[in-house]
């Protein structure tokens, strides 16, 4: 039996104005398991917290009941005073008299009787507390970045910086991701490769970071604090510490007709490459799908010319394991294929292209030298047409489309059509919008600028059909304001193309029993309050893996990321939250429906050994929750089919009592 | 008992995060409801087992209200669909039972909402009372 | 009580179980549209002037005729409104107040040929029978 004590606060008049206190520290002494029972002018006060503190003391109460205001906002005040005196902070309660009670109703015998029936809830849950120790965990001091685009390399910077390891797995032979591959970026209009490249080099510099480069995650075990992860390394079949990256295997390889896929297959690259001149790490990669040596066992011209002997034709993929404290994802986007839209012929021309291949055809390192071709005949394009919203905002077509928006799209095709106005002003350029959407830091501007200075020809409707003719493209489409069809012989047409998750989110997600939705984004913990942290405790997002995002949004994120997770790596220790799921195993019939319900992972099943009466053993499977895990939403509790599940701090008994008291 | 005296008993299951915050600033607001409804908190909407909800009945509650976080709100990502499509499935059969649909109820109230939360409770109050008292499923022996 | 406008509105809306709020006025469909120089009226307007309760407008015009329900505009929404069934919904109701049906299933057998698609003697019951 426990030994209560019950503390009625007046808070000056604010409760003793409505409620009759001493009627209510006198109804609650006869309360079964009181042993104490007063009131006081101001509970949380320092005098207050003396007179709880003592009547612990004198008392020997195992557990205390403060009736005053609201648990949210003296409930943490009134727990330490409780371990202060030695008793431990999970045996109070608060009946919130206050809040709910004194300041809603205004009639003294109302307020008095309810006062009574709420405190009484809260001695009937106290009577049936035990003192909970919230469990603590080490914190393993090194952190692990899923993908080597801008978020990542910004992320794993971030974290070096205060001085914590590193490591980043890249599925690529470089790290540099989308944004190596841009142009120019808006609104400024400076050289993507500029301002990413240095920050690469920066990355292969530190000491601190590691690049697992050509690599995958491949299992993912542990919980916050403990992760171990097994990192597949892809063979490459060069050698990486002793690979010069001088590039003169590329060019003496006889396999030359490979599509590269740096520039999206818009021409060729050897078998043997370096995706671009500035790769991290600058590392030669056989590809084994193309190399003759590889396929056939004839050729070997690549380990002839190196001088470095960094050639290694035997290299088998390899395993490694290691511990992490956190886990950034930022696996990236893609944008979605154009095969299905055949309204806009981009399967059967070579001239209707995607905003990415357009980036390509325009920089200076791309498959034309930044001069502006046209893919089939190389001729110079004088009328461009340039589509949005290709698949995005595309409700009725989810088996081609996506039904958000992609946000990027309006800014980069302003940015095209002035890039191309502006080096090319013999060009006719034409944009059809549904919507332009320019919120951010002088985007509007930036898209006025195009439309005013540059002249690009802005046409609110959707093209409808684009259909190849000659060496023209029949584009028709419709101008919304002007109330006509319009047809435009266009030389080439560009589409921005929704853009969606990279596909190996979602089996990234299971290992990391993050949660996702429908369109494979990584949801956040809480969409206003906590963008940057996954439902799953340790998993971090950073960039276009949680939603649609430009580059300047990009690096915000993963800075916030990254200060989230230096956050959780200074801590030696995580304590948890005591108020945790537990499987009672004995009554346990391993059902896995709370594995199925749990939002953040925390369930898993064992088999265990049980010794039965007859002396013999059984092994059964049984749920365990990892505390670590658990944020105690209780969610398991009620899906447990055989009762076996129950939430420490609220479990079943105890608001069974509360239930009990108030409609007694 | 006299009809008018007739007060009914209500039991409101707050969620922490939301709804217990959003009832805290109906009284911050000082916004009167009866004082019939009695509140117990838990940590999300979630946590409320249909079990509760019955024994509630059974100890001759007259009518019980769950409050969670709006959807897309809740503080445990997912908490407050799972109450939804529980309590969807718990009230049909109450209402199979005899327990009058009215009786119970699912309302979304966030902790901005306080006089939502006041105004849900008037309502959700009168509503009950005009139902008078719930014998359907009360155990007398609970009765004292 | 509804007016005359809002129960002709209904009446398309529920005849053709589109719910044109749901347009974001792309005009894809009237890009798409075959035959948008024949009409007065364009798939997209139909849309739109529908949602506004401008029926009779739509019903006294040639438009209505003029689309030749290939349904391309409802292949190509990326809000899934289905405009053609919003224009045939119109027609619907104008030859319904007409009164009689100005194609019966036995007229089809003389007017079919080879050169005659399926789908063009489909259209021709769709538009001209209610």
């Amino acid at each position: 039996m426990q030994r209560i004590g019950v503390f009625v606060c007046h808070c000056g008049t604010n409760i003793a104005g409505t409620v009759d206190v001493k009627a209510v520290a006198e109804a609650l002494k006869t309360e079964p398991g009181v042993v104490f029972s007063t009131d006081y002018q101001y509970m949380c006060s320092q005098a207050g917290q003396d007179i709880i503190k003592k009547a612990i003391a004198e008392y020997n109460l195992t557990g205390i009941v403060v009736c005053s205001c609201s648990p949210r906002m003296h409930e943490a005040t009134f727990r330490k005073t409780a371990a202060a005196a030695g008793l431990n902070p999970y045996m109070v309660e608060i009946a919130n008299i206050r809040e709910q009670c004194s300041w809603v109703h205004k009639e003294v015998p109302i307020g008095t009787e309810k006062a009574i029936i709420l405190a009484k809830a809260a001695v009937a849950k106290v009577n049936l507390n035990a003192p909970l120790t919230p469990g603590e965990s080490p914190v393993t001091k090194r952190a692990l970045v899923i993908g080597g685009g801008i978020a990542g390399i910004q992320t794993a910077l971030d974290i070096a910086d205060a001085g914590f390891p590193v490591d980043i797995v890249e599925t690529k032979p470089t790290i540099g991701g989308k944004m190596a591959q841009l142009d120019k970026t808006f609104p400024t209009l400076d050289c993507a490769a500029c301002i990413l490249t240095p920050k690469m080099v920066d990355v292969a510099q530190n000491d601190k970071i590691r690049v697992f480069s050509y690599s995958e995650v491949t299992e993912v075990g542990g919980f916050v604090g403990n992760f171990e992860v097994t990192i597949k390394r892809r063979a490459r079949y060069v050698k990486e510490d002793i690979c010069t990256g001088c590039g003169l295997c590329t060019e003496k390889c006889p396999q030359k007709k490979v599509p590269n896929e740096f520039n999206l297959g818009m021409d060729n690259r050897s078998a043997i490459y370096i995706p671009f001149a500035q790769a991290v790490p600058k590392v030669a990669t056989i590809d084994p799908n193309h190399c003759m040596k590889l396929k056939t066992g004839k050729c070997g011209v690549c380990s002839k010319v190196c001088t470095a002997g960094a050639i290694d034709y035997e290299a088998k993929d390899e395993f490694v394991k290691e511990k992490y404290g956190a886990i950034v994802v930022a696996t990236g986007f893609n944008p979605i294929s154009m095969e299905k839209f055949d309204e806009f012929a981009y399967s059967q021309s070579k001239d209707v292209i995607t905003s990415l291949e357009l980036e390509r055809l325009m920089n200076a390192a791309g498959p034309t030298g930044g001069t502006l071709l046209r893919p089939s005949d190389h001729e110079h394009p004088h009328t461009i047409v340039f589509v949005q919203c290709v698949g995005s905002r595309c409700e009725a077509c989810a088996e081609k489309g996506k039904e958000y928006c992609s946000k990027i799209c309006c800014m980069y095709t302003a940015k095209h059509a002035m890039l191309i106005r502006d080096k090319y002003p013999d060009t006719e350029v034409y944009v059809f919008y549904i919507d332009v959407r320019t919120p951010g830091k002088n985007f509007d501007e930036f898209y006025r600028r195009a439309v005013e200075e540059y002249g690009v020809h802005y046409i609110k409707g959707m093209v409808g059909k684009v259909s190849p003719e000659g060496n023209k493209l029949k584009v028709q489409g419709s101008d919304l304001i002007y109330g006509r069809q319009l047809h435009i012989d266009a030389d080439l047409v560009v589409l921005a193309a929704a853009i969606e998750p990279d596909k190996s989110a979602r089996p990234l997600a299971t290992m990391l029993t993050a949660s996702m939705d429908t369109n494979d984004f990584f949801t956040e913990a809480h969409p206003k309050l906590r963008p940057v942290e996954s439902p799953t405790a340790g998993v971090f997002l950073s960039g276009t893996c949680q939603g649609p995002k430009d580059i300047p949004e990009t690096v915000s994120q993963a800075g916030a990321a990254a200060s989230k997770v230096i956050g959780l790596l200074c801590k030696d220790k995580l304590t948890g939250n005591p108020c945790v799921a537990h499987s009672d195993e004995m009554m346990c019939n391993g059902c896995s429906t709370c594995e199925k319900v749990c939002p953040y992972g925390a369930i898993s099943y064992v088999d265990k050994e049980f010794r039965m009466p007859d002396r013999t053993t059984k092994v059964r499977r049984v749920a365990v929750v990892n505390e670590a895990v658990c944020q105690g939403c209780g969610a398991c509790t009620v899906a447990c089919m055989s009762g076996a599940m129950d939430l420490k701090g609220f479990m079943n008994k105890q608001i069974m009592a509360e239930v009990d008291a108030i409609c007694k | 008992m006299q009809v008018n005296e007739y007060k009914p008993l209500i039991v409101a299951f707050c969620c922490n995060w939301c709804s217990y915050a959003g009832a805290d600033l109906a009284g911050n607001n000082r916004l009167n409801y009866p004082a019939d409804v009695k509140i117990i908190r838990v940590p999300c909407s979630c946590r409320v087992n249909p079990m509760f909800i019955l024994r509630a009945f059974q100890r001759g509650a007259d009518g019980v209200i769950l409050c969670g976080c709006h959807p897309g709100d809740c503080h445990y990502t997912s908490g407050n669909y799972y109450t939804r499509r529980r309590m969807a499935l718990l009230f049909s059969m109450l209402d199979y039972l005899g327990i009058e649909k009215e009786r119970t109820r699912v309302e979304w109230v966030s902790a901005a909402e306080g006089a939502k939360f006041a105004e849900t409770m008037n309502d959700f109050a009168k509503t009950v009372a005009a139902l008078g008292e719930n014998k359907r499923l009360e155990d007398l022996r609970c009765k004292k | 009580m509804l007016d005359k406008k809002e129960l002709l509105k209904e009446q398309v809306i529920r005849a053709s179980g589109v719910n044109p709020l749901k347009c974001m006025r792309c005009g894809k469909c009237s890009g798409t549209c075959p035959s948008y120089d024949e009409m007065e009226y364009h798939p997209h307007q139909f849309v739109y002037m529908v949602e506004m309760g401008d029926i009779e407008t739509l019903m006294k015009s040639e438009s209505v005729y003029k689309c030749l329900s290939c349904f391309a505009c409802v292949e190509r929404c990326p809000r899934g409104v289905e405009p053609a069934k919003i224009i045939e919904a119109v027609r619907l109701e104008a030859i319904r107040q007409k009164g009689n049906n100005h194609m019966t299933a036995n007229d089809i057998p003389e007017k079919v040929n080879d050169d005659i698609p399926q789908q063009a003697i489909m259209s021709a019951m769709r538009k001209y029978s209610k």
